[in-house]
């Protein structure tokens, strides 16, 4: 449903919050058309006409009581479904996570108002001199595990990959560590989506995703002209 | 009705307490939430700050034990002044207020001492996040011993002339109130190290 | 009573009929004058967010063009407009004009007595708020400008003048807050014992109408959750000028607090701004459906079970933000669980229209919009309640339309059908029907049109506080970009309708027809004073037989029984 209004899924995960997405949907837009069917029916129903007078009903009647136990029941039996969807969707992406041997660590750092985005050089390690720095570009590899080191120098900024469906907020003091797999090769946006300052609309970076080919070369073309490590911290 | 400056509204009590006293309690209630959230804030920090116990253990113990007396006994009085007032004694409740209003004002004099030994030592407002605390917690706290102690004067003021005696009831739950806070403070900032 | 005391305020030199004019016009004690100045403060206020509304829209539809009335809006004003629309509205629009504008206006009214049982600490409230709505409008002419780092006021953004380049105007927002905070407190706390203490002789628990019981339960839903604020309000002015770092992390603090002390209070906050909204409909679709209320108490528990729920959901707003994961799916289960309560709500107004013999007045039907549009509001509630769905929804425009359908039926439709529904007893006199139906509709449909398509641009990806989407390729799309002109223009079509009603209200409360007491049949007391009730309210205060929903009771020839009719 998403992906109609023109953003591609492009991780492992993005079917899936799609798919809790479509889930509500469709029983809320039940729910909706049969509250407001019934709300319009009874207003044209019961309008007013000569010499019908009202019905006098308490509503403290079992009986009666049955037009808002019976939905509501319903509803807690959709809420149920509606929880389990969620929480297994966010147990996936944020609760677990993942490990694998050839898993590429990435490192993030946030400020006012751009992104640092660390990549590990040929050796595959983090904080070695042969580290990619570069700024508001990320390169990935596509169908590899990626783990991210959220990082913020200043303020609270927000870590959002609309195609990944992934966002997460950078807190200045922490680092936070979260996971995606990408599953489509292209260029898409990385975009800062918790108010930064002045410059929060100046904050736009770059998502390369590459073949394990592309993204190879790529690294090979960076690493002898890496000013990386000391420019970052 | 248009004798009396007090609307009508004032006089009832459907709940079957006076309205003066139900409005107290509801002060209260919302200034419990209040030093909750801030309690409650340095709670958080404290169990996950180590620091906060070094930090913790420039505060002077005896003082704040002092001042707890003190705040206690204050309390005492502000109950005898009650039982005085109960028994339309008001020159004797405006006494006991007079007390009462002592115990805040040693309790104070207490504070501002320890205070400027506090600072004089380099322990100050934004020395570290425990004296941050400290000094917002407790502060805030003895604003409300001023306020109280304010308002206890304008009572005692107006009950010894046996005047609005169930003012004397009032003030005495707020500062009970007051005491209290202190009795949560006293352990939180001084007690644990 | 009618003798106010002479207060040192009154400037005797202004010659005797002056005193007398700003003694009653700003100084009295009546509970119905206060309830005045509330609703009047209010609509000021709302005009000022309505115009912030329409500059940032129009900067959002036309980037870079020179708004008339305004000029061109910069990023940083861009930020400071939306900060101050959301606090506006929120703070200095709804809380007034629906706590305490109707709450003073309407409690003593139905519960039967002539005042608030504390006239003085009333007027105290309206004054401390009066101050606060100037402290924040000084806010924006300091150097520096307003505040511009959204109304939650996230620190470090918030506290350090490097960061939000709003050293002045960031203190005095969040000194502004708290002391609106203060007026709130004061003004609950006379609600909530006058409603406890001062009924009328024979109203009894079950008796007291819907409103009253709403705008207690409020009052004290704020009182519960605004303490961490307030204690919070103070770190974050120590944090801003006193050196201390209660959330600067450097220093060993952390700016999460804030978020949960924020949030605590952000959320209970909604429903105390839904409830009197709730109880006002209540109060409406009886009259103008003939109906008694479907399960009066039914609806009461309903209300109490979502205060106590609303305490226990505030990190749904803090997925994503750093909390500890395993939290969130505690927060999702409360938050669906909040969604049973609030829609039975709904269902049982709806019930309540069954068998009715419904006339479409101008109240009515506001009241009626007010429950089909909340219920959009309320069922897109809860793909940001659930948390695998969050992570995407999460600060998009979706949230923005979501909380707007919440919102603008609470504050702006809630309070059209109040003001429209007392209008007769408020000033005695009745409004225009037909540019009331006029206004509504254009109000209604416009403000569909306006959010329908933000929450379709929110699902496509867009983000909230940018004030341009020219960097960002996937936003910049000109499908997107279309729908976003299409809201603003809405937006221009609903502000075009709104001189109607202010040309309404003023000239009705002036020159329309002469209101009889009861112009509505209505049962509650408020309608068996004189339209205006004059100070005192009644001559002799009336005495209640039953409750206040007993319309078309079999046998009977009239079709309502008002409480305090002995037979």
């Amino acid at each position: 449903m998403i992906e109609m209004l023109g953003l591609p899924a492009a991780s492992s995960f993005a079917d899936d919050i799609d798919m809790v997405f479509s889930v509500i949907f469709w029983i809320v837009f039940f729910w909706f058309l049969l509250a407001e069917g019934v709300f319009f029916y009874l207003i044209f129903r019961f309008r007013k006409k000569e010499g019908v007078r009202a019905q006098y009903i308490t509503g403290e009647l079992k009986s009666e009581k049955r037009w808002i136990t019976i939905p509501h029941n319903l509803i807690l039996v959709f809420d149920v479904i509606i929880v389990i969807a969620a929480v297994k969707v966010w147990y996936t992406v944020k609760q677990d996570l993942p490990d694998a041997p050839d898993k590429q660590i990435v490192r993030i750092v946030a400020q006012q108002w751009a992104w640092t985005f660390v990549h590990p050089g040929p050796d595959g390690q983090l904080d070695t001199p042969d580290d990619i720095a570069k700024i508001n570009e990320l390169h990935v590899q596509v169908d590899r595990l990626h783990h991210f080191q959220l990082e913020s120098k200043d303020v609270v900024h927000s870590f959002s990959v609309p195609v990944f469906r992934l966002k997460q907020d950078a807190i200045p003091g922490r680092v936070i560590t979260g996971w995606f797999t990408p599953t489509k090769t292209g260029e898409y946006d990385i975009q800062c989506t918790e108010i930064c300052g002045v410059g929060h609309a100046l904050m736009p970076a770059r998502i390369f995703i590459e073949t394990a080919d592309q993204h190879a070369a790529w690294v090979a073309s960076n690493s002898s002209v890496s000013v990386a490590s000391a420019t970052v911290r | 009705m248009s004798a009396s400056a007090r609307p009508i509204a004032t006089t009832r009590s459907t709940a079957g307490m006076p309205t003066g006293r139900l409005a107290v309690w509801w002060v209260i209630a919302s200034e419990i939430v209040i030093f909750g959230g801030l309690l409650g804030s340095y709670i958080m920090f404290r169990l996950s700050h180590d620091s906060f116990a070094a930090e913790a253990a420039n505060t002077n113990m005896y003082v704040g034990a002092f001042n707890t007396w003190v705040l206690l006994t204050s309390s005492l009085f502000a109950v005898l002044g009650h039982k005085a007032a109960e028994e339309g004694n008001g020159p004797k409740a405006a006494k006991m207020l007079y007390l009462t209003f002592g115990g805040g004002l040693i309790f104070l004099l207490v504070k501002t001492w320890e205070w400027s030994e506090k600072i004089s030592h380099g322990h100050t407002l934004s020395s570290s996040t425990f004296f941050s605390f400290y000094y917002t917690a407790a502060g805030l706290h003895a604003l409300h011993v001023i306020a109280g102690m304010v308002i206890m004067a304008i009572v005692a003021q107006t009950a010894k002339r046996n005047l609005e005696l169930h003012r004397v009831e009032l003030i005495g739950i707020y500062w009970h109130f007051v005491d209290l806070v202190w009795i949560f403070l006293f352990p939180l900032l001084y007690i644990a190290k | 009573m009618a003798t106010a005391p002479v207060h040192h305020e009154t400037h005797d030199d202004h010659g005797h009929a002056r005193a007398g004019f700003i003694r009653h016009y700003f100084f009295s004690t009546d509970h119905k004058m206060i309830a005045m100045q509330y609703m009047f403060t209010g609509m000021a206020m709302a005009l000022i967010g309505g115009f912030f509304a329409y500059a940032f829209r129009m900067q959002l539809a036309f980037p870079g063009m020179d708004v008339p009335g305004f000029g061109v809006v910069s990023a940083n004003e861009y930020n400071h407009l939306i900060t101050n629309h959301g606090a506006i509205m929120i703070f200095w629009v709804a809380m007034p004009v629906l706590i305490a504008a109707f709450g003073n206006y309407l409690i003593p009214l139905m519960i039967g007595c002539d005042d608030m049982v504390f006239p003085k600490l009333n007027r105290l409230s309206y004054q401390i708020f009066l101050l606060s709505a100037l402290i924040l409008i000084a806010s924006f002419f300091v150097p520096g400008g307003g505040f511009a780092g959204a109304w939650t006021m996230y620190p470090p953004l918030s506290t350090k003048p490097e960061f939000g380049l709003t050293p002045l105007g960031a203190t005095l927002f969040v000194v502004a807050v708290g002391v609106e905070f203060v007026a709130f407190l004061l003004g609950g706390i006379n609600f909530v014992t006058t409603a406890m203490n001062s009924r009328a002789p024979g109203m009894r628990m079950y008796d007291i109408p819907m409103v009253v019981w709403m705008i207690v339960i409020a009052s004290i839903l704020f009182m519960g959750s605004v303490g961490p604020l307030v204690a919070g309000a103070v770190m974050l002015i120590f944090d801003q000028n006193f050196g201390t770092a209660f959330f600067d992390p450097t220093r060993g603090g952390d700016p999460v607090l804030w978020q949960h002390l924020f949030w605590f209070f952000g959320h209970p906050e909604v429903y105390v701004v839904l409830l009197p909204a709730v109880g006002i409909v209540a109060e409406i679709i009886t009259v103008f459906s003939r109906k008694k209320l479907f399960a009066y108490r039914t609806v009461l528990y309903t209300a109490f079970g979502t205060g106590v729920l609303s305490f226990m959901v505030w990190a749904h707003h803090q997925f994503i933000a750093g909390i500890d994961p395993r939290m969130a799916n505690i927060f999702t289960i409360t938050t669906l669980l909040i969604s049973i309560p609030v829609a039975e709500m709904l269902f049982v107004y709806i019930a309540t229209l069954f068998g009715g013999s419904i006339t479409f007045t101008t109240p009515m039907l506001w009241a009626l919009s007010f429950i089909a549009t909340f219920l959009i509001g309320g069922v897109t509630g809860i793909f940001l309640g659930a948390s695998g769905a969050d992570i995407y929804l999460h600060d998009t425009y979706f949230v923005l339309a979501h909380f707007h359908y919440t919102f603008f039926p609470i504050a702006i439709i809630g309070t059209f059908a109040g003001i429209t529904f007392w209008f007769p007893k408020m000033f005695g006199r009745m409004m225009n029907e037909r540019l009331g139906k006029i206004h509504f509709w254009g109000t209604v449909i416009a403000f569909n049109c306006i959010f329908i398509p933000l929450f379709v641009v929110g699902v496509a990806g867009e983000h909230r506080r940018i004030y341009d989407f020219t960097n960002f390729p996937e936003l910049a799309r000109p499908a997107l970009r279309n729908l976003d002109e299409f809201a603003t223009i809405s937006l221009l079509v609903m502000l075009a309708f709104q001189p109607i009603f202010l040309f309404n209200l003023f000239y009705s409360m002036f020159r329309g027809p002469k209101a009889p007491k009861n112009p509505w049949n209505s049962n509650t007391l408020e309608w068996s004073a004189d339209s205006p009730p004059p100070h005192g309210n009644w001559p002799e205060l009336p005495r209640v037989y039953r409750g206040p929903y007993e319309y078309s009771v079999p046998g009977r020839e009239q079709d309502y029984w008002p409480q305090n009719a002995p037979n």
